[in-house]
């Protein structure tokens, strides 16, 4: 179809001919075009952040939690420049989002006008790829390529920057219809050879691994499908980074739990030990790998990633698959069938029984208090509370994060919502906000620390506004705790900065919102608590007062190799598995 | 084991892409970003219907990086190709610069010499001063520098390399 209308009219006629519903946003000089457009229709439903930064999580927690690409809309200069930490955290997590940014009127640009920036500038490294539109008549088909390059291949943030007299112009538009990029065709499906040499690989494994990550979320429920059926047939171990939470069910027996700096000891024993490694939809980031030259020495690596770029940038690889993790899944699953292959079953048992043994040490163990709440704990009650709900469970970035990364268990993708490359404090409240748009009768938890809320605490507005009934569950330490416990094993306990002077009463500033404030201090009290939060249908702010000196074990230092851990003072024991050099470490 | 080789080398890489605005911007920032050597970098429009130009860039590294920027390279959404001369084809490789020399007398007659050995020709003159074309591989023109270095050598202005492959094919 094409069609004269203003530029404003084809951003909300692009948006609903992409499928959108929802848009997040802040109104500014350089978007009034557009807020005009959409104040006469109702297909597509505004959300009003209280802050660009939080419109862009909210899109990411909307998008990583249903599948479909987050969208945004903000103005020019400050309104574009708040935006940069979402957009980054959305390109270091692969997350699909358009944002659309006002700009000044093209004959402006470049004169430092008012609320002027050079938006496609700044932004060109921190997005997959950005445009500024200075004719109405690319303007749709822009916007709709827009929706393409941030959806298909590695996914990611895209930037439409549209001056403000392109707004007002009148243009032709044109329809989705076979608007793909012109060059940018990623590779989906993986090579028939490289497939049949990755299963000859598994089945001739003595000690394998599936190392999996955010690519399978992003693949799609098939992907998750194809990996949980490949994992039963093989009977191959399965760990997962932060970002792949859910991909595989925790309750599963093959489950080993979260790899990497803050990973189970038996997922980072598993992956030092393997002679096959099955690297699928991740990318051996410095948190998973720690030092790289001890780095599961052994091992034979197979990695699938849709991204080149991906292949061989830390780790080198044995053997690279291209494509899509579903669809390379999905053949590694045809052709294991159809060619009846089996793993060697004694060596896979006794790989097993050593796993059993690694699991033995029950690295996560951590000890209980009468009268103080252990964070741990409070998150095992959470979760104990809330699994048999629709729930879908936000962090900020910190302490709290890993241990809700290794306490929360989840059974299904798209659940968890995390910042994990870019690690952006103050991510979880819009990200939670995003997610209840997007599934409104689900139970939408962000787990936070106190310092890390305060970050995007202004957001408890736009969740009042929107009956949203969000639960922001603090696990209140007083301290930035992942900072404090850096300093402690690593800066000789100077605690510098790192203690949370002044803090507002956190029930009392959720009734200053409009929501409601539950503080919860003794362990006793604890299930009542979460209980009456969940019952509340209104946004909540839960204020756990919890052990202000717990550290978050296991712990690979810095620099140090998968099987030179600290484990907690509660592991137990196991003297052949640690090294003297590893016990050395604190 | 999976490290990082210490060997450096050096690759020439042509890149083609949409002449569109912001594409050099993007592969610059792509080198700077990433800690990427640029030793060498040439653009231009090679087909005015097609909007394609061709970027050639001269970059030293391990062969873990060399493959690291091809491939991001290759990721950036207007890039259309991505060919590793050095690995992939028998290449060519030329450089064009203007070289002024600066004197009279002996040392002018001995820079026209040189200038006629090395296939230089002269594109501008005055009675004390020549401009010099040159053209070749970047060692070559580095050598006529040094040589004219003592006969009054004033400056130097070169394009950068600019490469094609050898045989029928285009890249």
């Amino acid at each position: 179809m094409s069609k004269e209308m203003t530029g404003a009219e084809m951003v909300i006629q692009a948006l609903a001919d992409q499928g959108v519903d929802h848009l997040f946003g802040y109104p500014g000089g350089a978007v009034l075009p557009i807020y005009d457009a959409l104040f006469h229709q109702n297909r597509i439903e505004h959300i009003l952040v209280r802050h660009e930064q939080a419109a862009v999580h909210s899109a990411e927690g909307y998008a990583r939690s249903s599948g479909k690409v987050g969208v945004v809309l903000v103005t020019s200069g400050p309104g574009a420049t708040n935006a940069v930490t979402g957009l980054t955290d959305a390109l270091m997590d692969s997350i699909p989002i358009v944002c659309i940014t006002g700009q000044v009127a093209t004959h402006l640009i470049g004169n430092d006008a008012f609320q002027e920036c050079d938006t496609v500038g700044i932004t060109r490294p921190c997005t997959k790829h950005n445009y500024l539109v200075r004719d109405v008549n690319d303007l749709a088909r822009v916007l709709h390529e827009a929706f393409y390059v941030a959806q298909n291949g590695r996914p990611g943030p895209v930037v439409v920057d549209i001056p403000k007299d392109v707004q007002f112009a009148k243009g032709t538009y044109v329809g989705r219809e076979n608007i793909e990029h012109k060059t940018y065709k990623p590779k989906l499906v993986g090579d028939a050879d490289k497939i049949q040499q990755a299963v000859d690989m598994i089945a001739g494994a003595k000690r394998p691994i599936f190392y999996t990550g955010g690519g399978v979320i992003n693949s799609g429920p098939a992907a998750s499908r194809a990996l949980r059926e490949l994992a039963r047939l093989t009977g191959v171990p399965v760990t997962s980074t932060l970002m792949g939470l859910g991909a595989f069910p925790a309750a599963n027996g093959q489950w080993l739990g979260m790899l990497g700096m803050h990973g189970t000891y038996e997922a980072n024993m598993t992956m030092h030990g393997c002679d096959v490694m099955v690297c699928i939809g991740a990318r051996f980031d410095d948190r998973i790998t720690g030092r790289l030259d001890a780095f599961s020495p052994g091992s034979k690596k197979i990695h699938i990633d849709i991204d080149p770029s991906s292949i061989n940038k830390n780790v080198k690889v044995d053997l690279p698959i291209i494509g899509d993790c579903a669809k390379v899944l999905d053949a590694m699953l045809a052709a294991w069938k159809s060619q009846d292959r089996h793993i060697d079953r004694a060596a896979l048992d006794d790989w097993w029984k050593q796993i059993d043994r690694w699991r033995g040490r029950n690295s996560l163990a951590y000890r209980l208090l009468p009268d103080t709440i252990k964070p741990q704990q409070a998150i095992e009650r959470l979760y104990a509370a809330t699994k048999d709900r629709d729930v879908y469970i936000s962090t900020e970035v910190g302490q709290h994060q890993m241990w809700a990364a290794q306490f929360f268990r989840f059974e299904e993708p798209n659940r968890w919502l995390t910042s994990g490359g870019l690690g952006t404090m103050g991510y979880g409240l819009p990200a939670a906000i995003g997610a209840q748009i997007a599934h409104p009768e689900a139970l939408c938890v962000d787990i936070a620390g106190e310092a890390s809320i305060l970050m995007n605490m202004q957001e408890m507005s736009t969740a009042v506004q929107f009956n949203l009934p969000v639960k922001i569950f603090i696990l209140n330490n007083r301290y930035m705790g992942m900072v404090r416990q850096w300093q402690e094993l690593l800066h000789g306990g100077r605690y510098s900065h790192s203690y949370s002077e002044a803090l507002p009463d956190f029930v009392k500033l959720a009734d200053a919102y409009g929501g409601v404030g539950i503080r919860c201090e003794k362990p006793g009290d604890l299930d009542g608590a979460i209980q009456e939060m969940i019952n509340i249908k209104r946004p909540v702010i839960f204020d756990c007062i919890v052990d202000q000196q717990e550290n978050c074990f296991p712990m690979i230092p810095s620099g140090r190799a998968h099987n030179e851990m600290i484990l907690g003072d509660m592991a137990v024991d196991l003297d052949e598995a640690i090294t003297d050099e590893g016990k050395m470490l604190v | 084991m999976s490290l990082v080789q210490d060997k450096t080398e050096r690759h020439t890489l042509s890149v083609l892409v949409d002449n569109e605005p912001g594409v050099l911007a993007r592969v610059i920032g792509l080198f700077s970003g990433r800690g990427y050597n640029i030793d060498s970098l040439t653009v231009s429009e090679v087909s005015h219907e097609g909007h394609l130009s061709r970027i050639t860039i001269v970059t030293t590294g391990t062969p873990m990086v060399i493959e690291q920027i091809r491939n991001q390279l290759d990721r950036l959404v207007p890039v259309h190709r991505v060919r590793d001369l050095t690995v992939e084809a028998a290449s060519l490789e030329r450089e064009l610069a203007m070289v002024k020399v600066r004197g009279t007398g002996e040392a002018r007659s001995e820079a026209l010499r040189l200038a006629e050995a090395f296939r230089a020709r002269v594109i501008d003159a005055t009675t004390e001063s020549f401009v010099f074309e040159i053209t070749g591989k970047s060692d070559k023109i580095d050598q006529f520098a040094v040589l004219m270095e003592p006969l009054g050598l004033v400056e130097v202005a070169r394009t950068g390399v600019v490469a094609i492959s050898r045989g029928p094919d285009a890249m």
